[in-house]
Order: C-alpha cells, then structure tokens, then sequence
C-alpha cells in the first residue's frame, strides 16, 4: 500500500498520502482480486472434497455389508448309508460321493432342527425349506468328508452359508415384495429364515472366506470371494517389483550419471516420457501378442500380468528416479568425486542413499498405479473364471489367477445384485491396500528424509 | 627496492624441481564460449598460491582444470597443457581417480556427506585402500582432523553426522576430509566465502599451516586474505592472467595497472 501511494504522490501529483487508515481505491481492488482469488480456492477444495466424500459414502454403504454374511449353523448327521455305501471307509470309494447324495442330508438336517425347535412354516416343506441354505453347502460338506473321513458316521455341527437372497434379505436387498416376484425364494421362505433366526440358528457374523475363498459361480453370490484375486495381485505386484525396481533405477542412473547429452539420449527420454502416456490397454495388445502368442506364456498367468504391469511401470520408476537423483545437490558428487572417488563409487555411496526415498516413494506409487490396473488384464485372460488357488511360487506364476480389479470388474457383469455388493466389498479391499501402499510411501519417506 | 630486484632474480632463476603444477597456454571452453584464453601459470611447492579477479574472470575455472574436475560438465573442453610434476594430467592414459588422489579439493560451500564425521574422514582413505586394519584407519581420522585443527573441537563426537557442525566446522572436516587421502596439491575455491570472521580466521591460520606439508592454490575474492595467506598471486581478468608474482611485490607494487585497481578496489 504505502509504495503504490509513494508512486502516485509524486508521479502524478496524487494528493498528499495521508492516514494509514485511508485506503486508495487501488489497493482496495487489489485486495478484492486476493480474496476472490482465495475464495475460488476454497470452492475447488471443498467440491473435491464433496466429490470424495460422495464417492467414499456410495462405495462404504454398498460394501461394507459384503464383511457381514449369513450362516446357517445346525447339526447334520454324517449318514453312512450314503457317504460310505461299502462301509470300508475306503478313501478312493468315498472321493466318489457326489453333492447330489449330501444334498438329501442337509435337508434331513435342518427338516429334523426344525422339527426339534417346533418351526414350521405353512407351505415351506422340506424342499422348500432347504433352499434357504445355500448350494455350497454340499461341496464344503463334501470336502469336510474327504479331509476328515473318520466322521462318517457322526453328527457333526457346521457353519453352512444361507442362500444369497436369505443373507440379501437381512441386507436390505431382498423384501417380502421383490420375493413374491422372485422366482428362486418365497415370502413364506423369509419367514422361516426370520424364525430360524429368532431361534438362533441362523445368524450374521463376519464374514472371512470373503477375503480367502476363491470366486463362485453366478447362482452363489454369497460364497465368492477374493482368495485368487488376492493372491493373483500379491505375485504380479512381486514381479513388477522385481523385475520393475532395478531396471528402472539402473536406466535412470544411466541417462542421469553416465550417458552423453546428444540427440539419441534425449529421444529415449521423450520416449520414455511418451511411455508414461500410453493408454493401458496398449499394454494389454502388446502383452497378448508378444507373451502370450510370441513367447507361449500361458493365458491368465500372473507372470504374464507382472510383465505387462511392469512395462507399464517402468516410465513411472524411471521418472522419479531421475527427479530423485536431479534432487540430490551437486556439491555431495563434487566432494566424493573431489577426493578421487570413481564416478561409479560416487553415486553408489553418496547419490543414490540420498535419493533413495524418493526413488522408494516412486516405486510404491507405481505400484499402486499397478494395483489398480484393469485393462490390460482383461485383454491377457485373467478376466477368467478361476477357482483353483494358484501354485506356490515360483511355479504358481504360471497357473491361472485373477486380480483384485479385474475381480471388482468381473463381479459387475453378473446379474445377481448380491454380486454388485461383492464387487464393492472388493473395492474397499482394493482402496485399504492402495491406502496402505500410500502410506508405507510417506513414512519411508519422513524416516529416510536426510538433511544435507 | 633492491630488496624486490632480489626477488624478481630468484624469480626467474627458480629452478624446475620447485614447480609442483605447470599451466602451459590452457584455454577453456564452455561449449562456444571461451572461458579462459592460454593462461601460462606456475604452482610452486610448499606454497600458498592464491588466484585474484573480479567474479566470472576464469580463476575457478582455472582451479577446477587442475583435478580435472571440469570432466564432470560435458559441454567443458580444455586445451593446452597441465602438468603435474613433469606429467601432463589431459594425457588420455592418465587415471583422473589417481590425479584427483594427489589433487584434493575443498570447495566453496562446505559439503560434507550427510554421514558421521569420522565417516566423513575416513571415506576417501577407505576407498584407496590406504590403510589395513581399522586402527590405522582411526589413526589417519585422528590425524587428519588435527592437521585440520578440527581434532580437540569433534573427537568427543566422531559418530555425530558431520552436517550438525556449525559452517565453519564443516569446512574445516571438508579439509580434514581433503587431507586424509594424503594428496600433494589441495585446491581450495573460496573456502571462506561462507565462514564469519572467527571461523575464516582459523581457516586461513590452517591454510598457513598446512603449506609445511602441502601445495596450496586457493581462489579468493577477499584481498586481505590473498595477502595474509598467499606467498604467490595470480590476477586473472576477463579469462586472461593479468599479472601473477609474489604476494607482497603484487600488492605493493604490481605492475599493471588493472591489478593495481582491483587490489585498491577501484574496480571489480
């Protein structure tokens, strides 16, 4: 204020600058332009700020209810009759029983636990009745039999998972009119279930096969979960890891510390800019055509997922390595260098410590970046229906895998709306690891941060 | 006035085993432009050498020539001839990891490594395989920070990082650090520039020491210091050497005109 004034008093003959509490008509829209300026800030924060909180409101109110799941827990009794018709309790005959003859159990079971409890249902029978439970019931039934054969012949008490549109019910999904509607339940049906419930028999709790079991199929929302996703994910993001981390930081220290500034460097570094910008999906062509049809990797393959990821990281690693080695001071590469290091020894033991948190920080955000990445696998098979958990590594690479985004993807296209709740569920999932990747980046950056 | 008639005969007299460094019309170029223009200049043993000029007249470049550290810019070109004790130090053959052993350097910011101070010191031992066992590792520490009169002020905290001493410490450690590699030449390029007075003052009494054991070239843009420290001066302006002599000939009677100005400070 009191230059502005100084200038007009003797430039254009301004009146004689008076009290400090006068303010010239100039400075006043001055001031105005600061605090318009200020307040469209303030705008932009608080819309992102809605915007994330819209988005976090709509993503936590459609998934957090897939943590939650609805068992059906009973006893059943393990009928020798059926399960080990040669009574020799012969492992080979008993790998032949099918779900087919568990199913009949499971109904007895629960005909018999509602018979016991006095429940019945006017127009639910037996049938109908074990319809509340669901269709995997039978196979972890059959799986317990398999792993434990001396139970046959026992009544043992299980967790069994009730049926998509019984836990879709006490989710909110599923009322007494959309099941008058509704081909695969009843409204009589949501009355047993809320009788068994009341009885104690089925119940809510937490829901862990969610994060373990591998995916289901589309008329048994309620048993998939993200086991193979989970693990497909952990192995690529170990390959681009691997493979990503010190290809990148060895070109970067070349083109930073060793290379000569001529016309062939500065077009890998546009290249390696240009890189960056690549649509995904290219990725995915170039992964599909050079891994898969070129080299013979198989289809759905973490291995070939890694390498695609880690082509698609690379620029990324690159990028922010070479900031971090632009940002560490000359001064530290003179003073090594001063005293007869070799240029490699200068970089090795003074540069590169010091860029170290940086280069740490660009790599996880790469592979976060990585994570998050859907495209590309869609177009080199691990959009596939996989249940088996692949292998441990290094030979699990090679076995079919999905990942966390394509899971999330995956589970959007099907049509039982337990499956758009799932698919949210995998979001959180997908968004806690991103979080926790974020902030491993910022506290190693807050405890290697050196001052120099 | 026969006393510096004297001196300007052993002057031309000084014989050829008291040279330690020889510039034999170096001219350097920053890509197009000419930085400095055939400088012919000598570095006598056991001496202070310090070079004068108003800022951009080429002195640092200069200095930088002589450990080749101008290599580390890329668009840098050097031509005419440096030797070091009768080798040309631009012979391609030569190792500059081995000239820049015998040729220290302390720079104008202090710039220790971010590392402890004994680690500071014992970097430059350790990496040319000076010593065998950590006990004369420790023993080159200790006597490098004495000779840098650094010992008494540090020895209590040897494993603190070096970058927590005051600007003046720091300086002194970068010469401690310069010293532990036993080099034969330290070139030193306004090593005071950041130092108050205190810390200049014990900077420039160890330069003084240090010349019993050393050959010293040192930039500077302070006068009273050139004449407090140096035994021989340059005055380089505008990429050329003006005028170069002894000390006390140069600053009380040089011989051009242009020298004359700049040390009475009526120019530069």
């Amino acid at each position: 204020m009191t230059d502005t004034t100084a200038d007009t008093a003797t430039a254009a003959g301004h009146p004689k600058a008076g009290s400090l509490y006068q303010v010239s008509e100039r400075t006043r829209r001055r001031h105005a332009a600061e605090q318009r300026f200020r307040m469209m800030g303030l705008a932009a924060v608080t819309f992102s700020i809605l915007a994330l909180l819209g988005l976090m409101t709509s993503i936590l109110s459609n998934g957090l209810s897939s943590f939650h799941q609805t068992y059906v827990t009973m006893e059943v009794f393990l009928d020798p009759a059926k399960l080990d018709k040669k009574g020799n309790r012969n492992p080979e005959d008993i790998a032949k029983i099918t779900t087919f003859t568990i199913q009949p159990l499971i109904q007895a079971a629960l005909a018999e636990t509602m018979e016991a409890r006095g429940i019945a249902v006017e127009g639910v029978n037996a049938k109908k009745a074990v319809e509340l439970i669901s269709k995997e019931a039978p196979a972890q039934l059959r799986h317990f039999v398999l792993d434990n054969p001396e139970v046959i012949g026992q009544s043992v008490t299980f967790d069994l998972l009730a049926s998509g549109r019984i836990d879709g019910y006490y989710k909110g999904r599923v009322s007494m009119e959309s099941a008058a509607l509704d081909r695969n339940i009843s409204p009589e049906q949501l009355v047993l279930a809320d009788q068994l419930k009341a009885a104690g028999i089925l119940e809510s709790r937490f829901n862990w096969s969610f994060f373990t079991a591998p995916d289901a199929s589309d008329t048994r929302p309620e048993a998939a979960g993200l086991g193979v996703a989970i693990l497909g994910s952990a192995y690529m993001m170990l390959i681009v890891l691997v493979l990503a981390l010190p290809i990148g930081v060895a070109a970067s220290i070349y083109l930073e510390e060793f290379a000569p500034q001529n016309r062939w460097t500065d077009m890998i570094e546009v290249n390696i800019a240009n890189l960056a910008a690549v649509p995904s999906i290219v990725f995915g062509i170039l992964g599909l055509a050079i891994f898969i049809n070129f080299v013979g990797l198989p289809q759905s393959a973490p291995i070939v997922g890694g390498l695609v990821l880690t082509l698609m990281t690379l620029p990324t690693i690159i990028i922010a390595t070479r900031a971090a080695l632009k940002a560490v001071p000359p001064s530290i590469n003179d003073a090594a260098l001063g005293i007869g290091a070799s240029k490699m020894q200068a970089i090795f033991h003074h540069v590169l410590p010091l860029a170290a948190p940086g280069i740490l920080t660009g790599t996880i955000i790469g592979l976060a970046q990585a994570l998050g990445e859907t495209a590309p696998l869609l177009l080199i098979g691990m959009v596939a229906f996989v249940r088996e958990y692949p292998g441990a590594p290094p030979e699990g690479f090679f076995d079919p895998a999905s990942a966390l985004p394509v899971q999330v993807y995956n589970w959007t296209q099907r049509g039982d709306p337990a499956f758009f709740e799932r698919a949210s569920g995998a979001i959180i999932v997908l968004l806690v690891f991103l979080v926790i990747m974020n902030a491993v980046a910022i506290l190693l950056r807050r405890r290697f941060e050196r001052r120099w | 006035m026969t006393e510096a008639a004297t001196e300007i005969a052993v002057d031309t007299a000084i014989k050829e085993s008291a040279i330690k460094m020889r510039g034999s019309d170096v001219s350097v170029f920053y890509g197009e432009k000419q930085a400095l223009f055939g400088v012919n200049l000598d570095v006598r043993k056991n001496s202070v050498t310090a070079l004068i000029g108003p800022s951009g007249c080429g002195k640092s470049t200069f200095l930088r020539c002589l450990n080749r550290m101008n290599d580390t810019i890329d668009i840098c070109r050097v031509t005419g001839e440096i030797t070091l004790e009768g080798e040309n130090i631009y012979d391609p053959k030569i190792d500059v990891v081995e000239l820049r052993a015998r040729v220290g350097m302390v720079f104008q910011k202090p710039n220790p490594f971010p590392k402890s101070i004994y680690e500071n010191v014992a970097y430059g031992p350790r990496i040319h395989g000076l010593t065998k066992s950590k006990a004369e590792l420790d023993e080159i520490v200790e006597s490098s920070l004495r000779k840098a009169a650094i010992w008494e002020e540090v020895k209590d905290r040897l494993h603190e990082p070096g970058t927590g001493l005051s600007g003046g410490q720091q300086q002194r450690l970068c010469i401690a650090r310069a010293i532990a590699v036993s080099p034969e030449v330290i070139l030193m390029d306004e090593p005071c520039s950041a130092l108050d007075p205190i810390a200049t003052a014990k900077v420039e009494e160890l330069i003084d020491e240090l010349r019993t054991n050393f050959t010293i070239v040192i930039v500077t843009h302070s006068m009273q210091q050139a004449a407090r420290v140096s035994q021989r001066t340059a005055m380089f302006h505008l990429g050329k050497l003006v005028e170069e002599g002894d000390t006390d000939k140069m600053f009380t009677n040089p011989d051009t005109k242009l020298t004359q100005d700049y040390i009475t400070g009526r120019f530069g």
